[in-house]
């Protein structure tokens, strides 16, 4: 039987199965029954996500999808059940595969009541994020997006930390939710236009010029989409929501709180319906995108609370990836996308860790730690691990994206790339500071307070289960970083557009030096020729940089 | 049979069932249960919404039916509402079973519950005759027939929010909801005698062919001005919305529930008929008055509702944002404006009445659970019934794969479509504030109870109550995933009988008129 017409239906109904299970099965104290149910539902998932790169046909033409189906759903306004997979998304489905069972077994001692709520929930949020990585129909996404929400919203409101979580989870929920409304308008918007909600159609109109002669409302449109994705993202000044929920919400939630639905949407929709904005607004984004690395390092440097720290230097990754990609080169493009995956799973890494300190001694308060080393030698080898990964030390997965989004800024013929580019790179040694400052202040000198009244004990067996599948991946995606740019990189070629001013020639002389710099000497050699074999995209007549 | 009497079955049925139920109720010994007249209630309904079916196949077979002199007319427009009211009832009555005519062991512990006993065959037939009232007024195409419809569901819906007897607030608000809606009830009159002033009819029809040809246009205009305001306090649109709130919190909880879903769709038809069907020729003259009103009920409705604690109030100042939603539909000529509007009302429908039924069943027949502090908690010890209130709530927010959305969707993209954007955009920013109310109660529910536990009724959810929820909960998930064949109803509905007229207005009246008869 052939899977790959299926594959993704069945990724989307497996955990929302188990979810029904889960809400049906009756609840009983003490019995771990929900989060066992979950943990095989989420490991379920994650086997299936594996079909995608197992199959994945590296050398169908670019810029068409895979593992495809097209079902009408509503007959007028024509919707369509429109699911499917590129270079783009196949990781990032993959991805949130992966975290899911981490996430349960993170849970599994943090959470002790109200299991089936949780789990439940748990699983809805896994549906929605899925959903939202194969929706080829903007409406189909949009119903995956919005869904997204909710959950979250739950978790965060029932699960916080603090009794401050019922007001976190409302703001989290209208910082997301009132721009997706303002979002819902440009998609009517555009149905209005155009007749159509399917985002491979949409993308071959944007490229004509075909949807609509009014630049005007063309750009409000724009913004319409590029402000709901930055605010999930979040972007620089539209971090307002970030911290406060990072520091409620619990481990499972925080590790797809933020970051990749935002910055796969900016990638998706943004790029793929509006090219020429995007582009007119990349020297803004660019800002953003440094300003935010910058602000967000240092803000990290000052905190005193774990759980901030991560909430901060989350916004400085995010902020890389933001920086990467809108340099439309593909250097930039290919980091940024691999970079969703590094801080992705740096951060859940992180935040896995910081909740098994919580779970020992009930404090996020670096001022509470010190000296922890004596008592966790495995707990503080992952920290140290997870930390090099973050910090973009050379062999691990951080290196590979930061080296080339920064590359690709200095490529970029955007303006001021040098500048932002230098200040960028500041970020790479601001983050070095605050990670290795919070490794020290939370594991060495001399013991804090609580540790003198806990005994602490190292990582159990469940917690190396959780913790070494990250610490491989980041080995592995740092040496082996072409098996997955191999996929994404047949994205980030046709999204990458040359000003008129290079000849072809000297781009592909650049991205030729840009693979051989990276130091990825297991580069595929047919995957070079097909990078630079490309025809190169169509020219951007009307942008001015 | 004739022609007529086809024409009207489904009120016929109805009204026969509510007066059987009258006489049944009057001539059994007081203190016995009459638990069994409410399932013949539910059944004449049933039976109504059947015989509404059968007319459709007998419209799709020989095109419109037209009885008693032109002043009734059997379409599709008028089956679907009549489908959707006889839901309506049958679902509020499944839910108010318990709340009325509850089995006598739960009676005993409720003074309410033992007062109501005694009348509550009275309930059963008057919501079978306002659901009759509401039917004509779908299916009138002669404004003097709309308004004895109007005026028949108008006095059943005031007695009914009367119908917790010996509170307070109960007879506030129906003595309110009787002062202002005779107010607003004369209104809709004078607009029907103006209008036969300026064109010698009250026959829809007539009226839309005389327009173009009347020598006293400022009458039309005010006749217009005066049947919207009639219409807007029946719908409770802003600025004719301020009974809503007092009503809604003293009335009980499943009338509520009634009382704000199907009076409003069918005062909607009657809306949709006028200005599309009657006056489609002063269009730029309503359009701007429609305008206003979305807007207005949009903001206050959202704006009053932040303020509230009490939960029944919250509830009536979203279903003043919630008409106001609706009323956007109407600035688009599209066609599927019309069909949007008369989706919305059933997508609004499903989830209202769900709502104020699972608020029935959590707070019981004294009504104990009132504000968001008395919800808070009460996903603990009723998971099944706090989750859908939750996602009920969650379709009144709109989120996707609910009717809600869809209902919001249709409307807007109306709205889009009629190239008013902005009011798309505002609208969909309103629903930005309203969620912030609805996360409160929603996020309230799953919170730690406040004062250890919480009160309000800890019976078992019955088979019935539970069937009516289950009903709601379906409808309003089915509309969200698969609103094809509502979609494709109400689309069939829009265009045969409200033909949509931008320009040349006077030969697509008269097309209208020769479509119609």
């Amino acid at each position: 039987m052939n899977l790959d017409h299926s594959i993704l239906t069945i990724l989307l109904l497996t955990p929302l199965a188990g979810a029904a299970v889960l809400a049906l099965l009756p609840e009983r104290e003490g019995s771990k029954t929900h989060a066992a149910v979950a943990l095989v539902v989420t490991l379920l998932t994650f086997l299936f996500t594996l079909h995608l790169p197992w199959h994945f046909d590296y050398a169908a033409a670019p810029g068409t999808f895979q593992f495809e189906k097209n079902l009408p759903w509503i007959a007028t306004p024509a919707i369509h059940y429109h699911v499917g997979v590129d270079g783009l998304s196949m990781w990032l489905i993959v991805l949130a595969g992966f975290l899911a069972p981490i996430g349960v077994l993170a849970s599994w001692k943090a959470v002790n009541k109200r299991e089936r709520l949780f789990y439940t929930l748990f699983l809805l949020q896994q549906v929605a994020m899925i959903g939202v990585f194969i929706s080829l129909d903007t409406f189909l996404y949009y119903g995956f997006w919005e869904l997204s929400l909710i959950p979250m919203t739950l978790l965060i409101a029932t699960f916080g930390r603090t009794e401050n979580r019922r007001r976190a989870a409302i703001k989290f929920f209208l910082y997301a939710f009132i721009p997706s409304a303002i979002l819902l308008v440009g998609m009517l918007w555009l149905y209005a236009r155009t007749g159509t909600f399917d985002l491979p159609k949409l993308t071959a109109l944007a490229a004509a010029h075909a949807i609509s002669p009014n630049n005007h409302a063309l750009w409000l449109c724009s913004l319409a989409f590029l402000v709901a994705f930055a605010v999930k993202v979040p972007v620089f000044p539209l971090h307002g929501w970030l911290s406060e929920n990072i520091q409620e919400a619990p481990t499972a939630a925080v590790m797809v709180l933020a970051g990749k639905l935002g910055l796969y949407s900016i990638l998706r929709f943004s790029f793929g319906i509006f090219p020429e904005q995007s582009h007119a607004v990349a020297p803004l984004m660019l800002a953003l995108g440094a300003i935010g690395i910058v602000y967000g390092s240092l803000m990290a440097l000052v905190q005193n609370d774990l759980k901030k720290l991560a909430a901060f230097s989350t916004l400085a990754h995010v902020s890389f990836v933001i920086l990467g990609i809108f340099t439309f080169t593909v250097a930039g493009l290919d980091g940024g996308t691999f970079q969703i995956l590094n801080e992705s799973l740096a951060g859940a890494a992180l935040f896995v860790l910081m909740g098994l300190l919580y779970e020992r001694y009930g404090s996020y308060d670096m001022r509470d730690y010190g000296g922890l080393a004596v008592r966790h030698p495995w707990m503080v080898t992952m920290f140290l691990i997870t930390t090099f990964a973050a910090i973009g030390l050379p062999m691990l997965n951080g290196f590979v994206g930061e080296f080339l989004i920064l590359s690709g800024t200095m490529q970029s013929y955007v303006m001021h790339h040098v500048l932002w580019t230098v200040i960028a790179t500041t970020g790479v040694i601001l983050s070095a500071s605050y990670m290795l400052w919070m490794i020290q202040r939370v594991f060495y000198g001399p013991l804090g307070l609580r540790a003198e009244e806990v005994k602490g004990w190292d990582l159990t067996a469940r917690e190396h289960l959780e913790l070494w599948p990250f610490a491989a991946l980041f080995l592995i995606l740092g040496v082996a970083s072409p098996y997955w740019m191999k996929a994404i990189d047949t994205y980030g070629t046709i999204v990458a557009t040359k000003p008129d001013t290079m000849a072809p020639g000297e781009i592909k002389h650049i991205e030729t030096e840009t693979y051989r710099t990276t130091g990825t000497a297991f580069m595929d050699p047919a995957l070079g020729a097909a990078a630079q074999g490309k025809p190169t995209p169509p020219v951007n007549k009307g942008a001015r940089y | 049979m004739s022609p007529n009497l086809i024409a009207i079955l489904p009120e016929i049925v109805l009204t026969l069932t509510a007066v059987l139920v009258m006489l049944a109720d009057a001539s059994l010994a007081p203190g016995k249960p009459r638990r069994l007249l409410g399932w013949v209630a539910i059944l004449g309904a049933f039976a109504a919404g059947s015989f509404s079916l059968w007319q459709l196949r007998l419209v799709d077979a020989s095109g419109p039916i037209t009885a008693y002199s032109g002043t009734v007319q059997v379409d599709a427009f008028s089956v679907f509402f009549h489908l959707l009211i006889a839901a309506i009832v049958m679902v509020t009555l499944l839910g108010s079973l318990d709340y009325f005519a509850p089995p006598a062991a739960m009676a005993e512990h409720s003074e309410t519950a033992r007062l109501a006993y005694t009348h509550v065959g009275e309930y059963f037939a008057l919501v079978l005759f306002g659901a009759t009232g509401m039917m004509f007024m779908t299916c009138s195409v002669e404004l003097l027939m709309v308004f004895i419809g109007l005026e028949i569901s108008s006095i059943s819906t005031y007695i009914l929010a009367g119908f917790r007897k010996g509170q307070g607030v109960s007879a506030e608000a129906a003595l309110k909801y009787f002062l202002l809606g005779s107010f607003a009830t004369s209104f809709f009159l004078y607009g029907i005698a103006l209008a036969f002033g300026a064109t010698g009819s009250t026959s829809i029809a007539a009226i839309a062919a005389g327009m173009s040809t009347t020598h006293t246009p400022v009458l039309a205009l005010l006749s217009v001005a005066m049947i919207l305001i009639g219409i807007g306090f029946k719908v409770s649109a802003a600025p004719f919305h301020v009974w809503t709130p007092d009503v809604y919190q003293g009335a009980p909880a499943p009338v509520v529930g009634l009382m704000s879903t199907a009076p409003k769709a069918a005062a909607f038809a009657v809306l949709l008929r006028v200005l599309f069907n009657a006056v489609p020729t002063l269009r730029a003259t309503w359009l701007p008055l429609i305008l206003a009103l979305s807007v207005a009920s949009m903001f206050i409705g959202n704006l009053g509702a932040l303020m509230q604690r009490d939960v029944k109030r919250l509830l009536a100042y979203s279903s003043i944002a919630h008409a106001g939603y609706l009323l956007a539909a109407f600035t688009s000529t599209h066609p599927e404006a019309v069909a949007s509007a008369c989706f919305y009302t059933a997508a609004y429908a499903a989830m209202n009445v769900g709502a104020f039924l699972v608020i029935t069943e959590l707070s019981g027949v004294d009504e104990t659970m009132r504000t968001i502090d008395d919800f808070t908690g009460a996903a603990k010890s009723r998971p099944y019934l706090s989750g859908l209130l939750a996602f009920f709530l969650c379709s009144l927010i709109g989120i996707p794969f609910t009717a809600g959305f869809f209902g919001k969707f249709y409307v807007f993209s109306a709205a889009v479509h009629g190239g008013f954007t902005w009011l798309a955009v505002l609208g969909l920013l309103n629903s930005g504030i309203a969620c912030f109310y609805y996360l409160r109660l929603m996020t309230a529910l799953y919170s730690r109870p406040l004062h250890g536990e919480v009160r309000g009724a800890m019976a078992r959810v019955t088979p019935s109550a539970a069937l009516g929820l289950a009903f709601a909960g379906l409808a309003t998930l089915a509309l969200g995933i698969f609103p094809g064949p509502v979609l494709s109803l109400v689309q069939r509905a829009a265009p045969k009988t409200i033909p949509i007229i931008s320009s040349a207005p006077s030969s697509s009246a008269t097309a209208s008129l020769t479509n119609g008869q």
